[in-house]
Order: C-alpha cells, then sequence, then structure tokens
C-alpha cells in the first residue's frame, strides 16, 4: 500500500518534469513563441530574463519546482497577475461542477445498472441496454453542443446557452447555469458506469455462492444484500472512482462549450494566448487530481472487497 | 496479473476473420459497420459531390437553407453543404494515423514488456504510469501549447496519448501468451527475442488488438475532434467538423445546420464505431466479459484488476 503512495508521488514528480519540459526547455525557444516570430531581439531577451530562460534547464526546472511548494506559481504572462489569484476561483468552480456531475451520474449509474441486472433480458434491461450503448462514447462537445440545441437555443429557451460565473461570485450561487455542463458530463459518463455496476452484479448474482445461499432457502432480498451486492461493491467502487478521473480530462471541453470559468477553460485560454505559466500549472493541478483519485480508488476498491479481507 | 484475461483474450490464429465476420452477422455488428461507414463514405467521397468549393463566399452568413445552399450558409456566408462534404477526410486521416502509431508503440512496448520480465518491464511500466497520469486531451493539449498544431505533431500527440494504454493491456494479455508451450518451444531452439515477440507473441494478441484498435479509433476521433473544436486541431479556412460546430455556435439561433451535421456526423462515427467494437469483443469474449472489458478499458482501468478483484 504505502509503496504505491510512494510511487504516486514518484509519478507526479516525473510528471512536473514532463510538463516542464514540454512547455518551457524542449522546443526550441519559448519566448519566440509567446512573442510570435516577428518579436524583435530586446523583446525577446526581456522575455527570457523574465522567464529565466537564460539559466541552464535543471536551475530553470528546480526554482519552478520548489515555487510549487512556497506558493509562489509564477505569473501569468498575459497580465501579470499571479497565477495562484488567477486559478484559486477557477479550480474552485472546476471542483464543484466536478462534483456535482460526479454525484448525479454516479448516483444514476449505480440505480440504472442495478435496476437492469435484476431485470436481466426483461423489457427494462433491454431499453436501457440498448439506449446507453447509443449514448456511449459520444464526444462531450457534441452532447454539450445538442443539449444547448435543444433547451437553450432552438428548441426551447429554458435554461442559459453559456455558463459565465462572474468572478466573485461561487458556484453554488448560480445553479441555474450550472445545469446545462453537469448534464453534459452526466451524459457522457453514465453509460460506462451503467454497464459496468451491470455487468458486476450480473456476475455476483451468478456466482456459486449466491446459487448456495438461495438453494440454502434464503429470501431473495436477503440473498442480494448479504451475498451478491458486496462482489459488485469493489469493481463498482473502481469505476465511480474512474469515473471522477475521466471528469477530470472531460471538462476541459464541457468547460469550452459553456464559456463556465473553471480550470479547464482557463486550460484553453492559455493556450491560445501561450501563457506558459498558466499552462503549467493548470496541467499539473489536473494531473496531481488524477494521481490522487486514483490512489483513493486504490484503496477504497482493496477495502471493499470481501475475498481480501479473509486473506 | 491474472491469467484469466489472457485466456479469455486469445483465439486460435487465423480466427480473427471469423471473428469480425461473426460480428457483422449480429444485430450489434451490423449496425455499428453500416453507422461507420456511413461516415466514412461521406469523409471519403464527400469532396467529389461538393457542389461549391469549401471556401468561396455565396451568400449571407447565417443564410437560411434555398436551393442553392441546401443546408443555408455559415458564419460567412459559405456553403454549409459543401463545407460538411469536405470536413471529414483530414479529421480521419489524422485520426487512422494517429491511432496507428499509438497501437505499434503500445504494442511494442507492452509485449516487451511481458515477455522480457524484471527492469524492462519495470522501467516500461513507470513510464506508462507517468504518460497516465495525464487525461488524454490534457496531455495532447501540453504538446500542442508551444510547437502549435501541425499535422505531423498531431499525430504524434495522439498516438503518444494512446500508448499507455495500449501497452497496459497487450501486456497483459503478453503475459499469458509468453508461458505457452509452443513459446517456450521455440525459446529453447535459441531464436532471438525479438523474433519470438513478433512471430510468436504478436500473432496470438489479435483479439485484445481488434478491440483495442476499435476502441483507439473511436477516442481519436473524439480527441481530434474536440481538439479541433477548441481551436487546436486542424486548421481553417478549410473545413473540419470540430472547427465548424465551434465556428457557427453564435448562430445557432438562426441557422442551426452548420452545427447540427457536423455533430450529427461525428456522433454518428463515433457511436457507430464503438458498437461496432462491441460487437466484436462479444464475439470474441462472451457477452459478460466484454461488458466488463469494454467499460473498464473506455474509463481507463487497468485491463485485470476488474476480472481481479471481481
Amino acid at each position: 500500500m504505502w509503496r504505491r503512495v510512494a510511487l504516486s508521488v514518484l509519478t507526479l514528480f516525473v510528471v512536473s518534469i514532463v510538463v516542464f519540459s514540454a512547455t518551457q526547455v524542449l522546443p526550441g525557444n519559448a519566448a519566440y513563441a509567446v512573442l510570435g516570430h516577428s518579436a524583435t531581439p530586446q523583446a525577446v531577451q526581456a522575455l527570457e530574463k523574465q522567464m529565466g530562460l537564460d539559466r541552464p534547464a535543471v536551475k530553470q526546472y528546480w526554482s519552478w519546482f520548489s515555487g510549487l511548494f512556497e506558493g509562489h506559481l509564477g505569473k501569468s504572462l498575459v497580465n501579470g497577475e499571479s497565477v495562484a489569484s488567477l486559478i484559486g476561483p477557477r479550480l474552485e468552480n472546476s471542483a464543484f461542477l466536478v462534483a456535482v456531475a460526479g454525484l448525479v451520474g454516479t448516483l444514476l449509474g449505480v440505480l440504472l445498472g442495478l435496476w437492469a441486472a435484476l431485470r436481466r433480458d426483461k423489457p427494462v434491461d433491454h431499453v436501457l441496454s440498448v439506449t446507453l450503448l447509443a449514448l456511449t462514447s459520444l464526444p462531450e462537445f457534441v452532447v454539450g453542443i445538442v443539449l444547448v440545441l435543444v433547451f437553450a437555443a432552438v428548441l426551447f429557451h429554458l435554461l442559459p446557452a453559456v455558463s459565465v460565473i462572474s468572478p466573485g461570485q461561487a458556484p453554488w450561487q448560480a445553479l441555474k447555469l450550472l445545469i446545462l455542463p453537469a448534464a453534459t458530463l452526466v451524459v457522457v459518463t453514465v453509460p460506462y458506469l451503467f454497464r459496468m455496476v451491470r455487468a458486476a452484479t450480473i456476475e455476483a448474482l451468478e456466482s456459486e455462492y449466491v446459487e448456495m445461499a438461495r438453494l440454502n432457502g434464503l429470501s431473495p432480498f436477503r440473498v442480494l444484500v448479504r451475498h451478491a451486492l458486496p462482489n459488485a461493491i469493489a469493481p463498482t467502487v473502481q469505476v465511480i472512482g474512474l469515473n471522477f478521473l475521466y471528469l477530470a480530462g472531460g471538462i476541459v471541453v464541457v468547460e469550452f462549450v459553456f464559456a463556465y470559468p473553471g480550470i479547464g477553460q482557463g486550460l484553453v485560454d492559455a493556450v491560445s494566448d501561450r501563457d506558459i505559466p498558466m499552462i503549467q500549472f493548470s496541467v499539473l493541478a489536473l494531473a496531481a487530481f488524477y494521481v490522487f483519485m486514483n490512489i483513493v480508488t486504490d484503496v477504497i476498491s482493496l477495502v471493499a472487497t470481501p475475498r481480501r479481507l479473509f486473506r | 496479473m491474472s491469467s484469466r484475461g489472457g485466456k479469455a483474450y486469445s483465439v486460435r490464429r487465423r480466427e480473427w476473420l471469423h471473428t469480425v465476420l461473426g460480428a457483422l452477422k449480429t444485430p450489434r455488428g451490423a449496425s455499428g459497420a453500416v453507422m461507420t461507414l456511413a461516415v466514412v463514405g461521406i469523409a471519403a467521397f464527400g469532396p467529389l459531390f461538393a457542389p461549391h468549393g469549401g471556401t468561396e463566399l455565396l451568400g449571407a452568413p447565417f443564410q437560411k437553407p434555398d436551393s442553392n445552399l441546401p443546408l443555408g450558409g455559415d458564419e460567412l456566408g459559405r456553403d454549409v453543404l459543401s463545407r460538411v462534404l469536405d470536413g471529414g477526410w483530414e479529421l480521419l486521416l489524422v485520426a487512422a494515423a494517429g491511432t496507428a502509431l499509438g497501437i505499434v508503440l503500445g504494442t511494442a512496448a507492452g509485449v516487451a514488456a511481458a515477455y522480457l520480465r524484471g527492469v524492462a518491464d519495470a522501467v516500461i511500466m513507470r513510464v506508462v504510469d507517468v504518460l497516465l497520469a495525464f487525461p488524454q486531451l490534457v496531455f495532447v493539449l501540453l504538446l500542442v501549447s508551444v510547437i502549435g498544431p501541425k499535422t505531423w505533431l498531431l499525430v504524434i500527440a495522439v498516438g503518444l496519448s494512446h500508448a499507455p494504454q495500449v501497452a497496459r493491456v497487450l501486456r497483459s494479455a503478453a503475459l499469458d501468451v509468453s508461458e505457452r508451450d509452443y513459446v517456450k518451444a521455440v525459446e529453447i531452439l535459441g531464436v532471438r527475442p525479438a523474433r519470438v515477440m513478433r512471430q510468436e507473441v504478436v500473432p496470438s494478441l489479435i483479439t485484445p488488438l481488434m478491440v483495442e484498435t476499435g476502441l483507439r479509433m473511436t477516442y481519436s476521433i473524439i480527441v481530434l475532434a474536440g481538439l479541433s473544436f477548441v481551436g487546436f486541431g486542424l486548421q481553417p479556412p478549410s473545413p473540419n467538423w470540430g472547427l465548424m460546430i465551434n465556428e457557427n455556435r453564435i448562430g445557432l439561433t438562426q441557422n442551426y445546420w452548420p452545427v447540427l451535421a457536423p455533430a450529427l456526423l461525428v456522433a454518428l462515427l463515433t457511436v457507430g464505431l464503438n458498437t461496432l467494437t462491441d460487437a466484436i469483443a462479444r464475439v470474441a469474449l462472451g457477452v459478460d466479459r466484454a461488458e466488463r472489458v469494454i467499460a473498464s478499458e473506455a474509463l481507463g482501468l487497468e485491463p485485470t484488476a476488474a476480472s481481479d478483484v471481481a
């Protein structure tokens, strides 16, 4: 267990090197990338100095990396504000969106999956399975755009097409703005959750110990709750964790669709402005979330596996 | 690692064709193939039938459909139908190239890790762990952030973003194959490791390779179209579905076709490919295992973990 945590910390460290190299060290001259190729030599030199590009790569990396721990994340190249003050509110907005979409999606996916598994090969199961299969692997932006088309722009005018939260406003004060982005993420993630929960439950229901419990004359409810479900928990927990992991990447496009001021939209803006310090920290934050969620998922599914408890 | 994952995957040689044909006979496989082929057909042959040039200014911005412009005009008054017909082939080519690169890299890494074991395995899997810490689109964005969206870079970025997940899947499948008698037999004859891997191990992995290729192609399209949508994929003025959707969003209330048509095509393509892959996995692995493999794969789960825990 601790080995895994140590490995994850190591992974994050290497991730930070990759992020830094990809943006600042590798591709020729980052200053030119920021200013464009028509920049005057003086301007390039000034920016190189500001970004510390005139120092050796290892030194640049080290001052950036140690800065992360002291809270010095650098300054945005676009408006000179500190990266921390720009990203803080965005992180908050994104976290809220991910939490809402993740909770609603998980609940919906697990309940639908259980329902279909218990009614296996009945009409409900078929309708759910086929509908969700058709929704599987739809790109986020397609789902988002279609929702906008239906609910905001063309058919109905029920909800706002963009979710611009004004600075200083907390996302939970504007729940109406959150509906479409969250719904998009839910539509994209529920099919996978549904399939996994359904398959895991069916597998548990068909196992020999459940058959045995049934033959022993236990009531169907007791069989389900005491014998089948505990064994479907671990795979389900894993998928729930993975679902949150997926959301870390999924928010990038969805936030862009709705102009929702989170870290994903911030990353897209930063890439188009070539705002390197912002890119570095946004990517690192997303990767850190990813690695952290991985550990949490592993631990919970380990704890939730009945078989492993008896080893 | 359980050996169950590997065994369920393996098919006797040259049976992959039977698997595909068998999948096409199921309703799922047939509908997936029809959807996929329809969109691929439009992307490949569409440019031949485009009534106008994709960049010609022909009408008013967001003009409603009429006899001259059957799907109306886009933000600059260009013919939406022509742009839709012309906007898919580049996306598909780059996606195919990126997928191929990812499959080749991932297979090489995964098979080498499984077959060589020891230090090579440890090193390869640590690299995989690092690359997997990035959400796929974020990884591609990171790579194009400084150099800019060049086509060759998009192919490399998409390929690299697939490679770690492919490596994981193929490693766990190859672990089992490497232990089989016929592989051991050639080893005793003194055949070099690279040759054993190429001629004995990889051919036995055809089923996971098929399923992987289908899934990866779907994600390539999602990532590339998404990247174009946020403005860092294939560049204007040449038409492309992802970009069209974003460019014309502001005119949604005047003419929704320049948004709806490319969105429907992308959706039909990804859903079709996914359904077809699903059908192939069901034929090759059995219905219940396929469900688990695809769902866990799609979410990026370590392939054996799901069956391990259950």
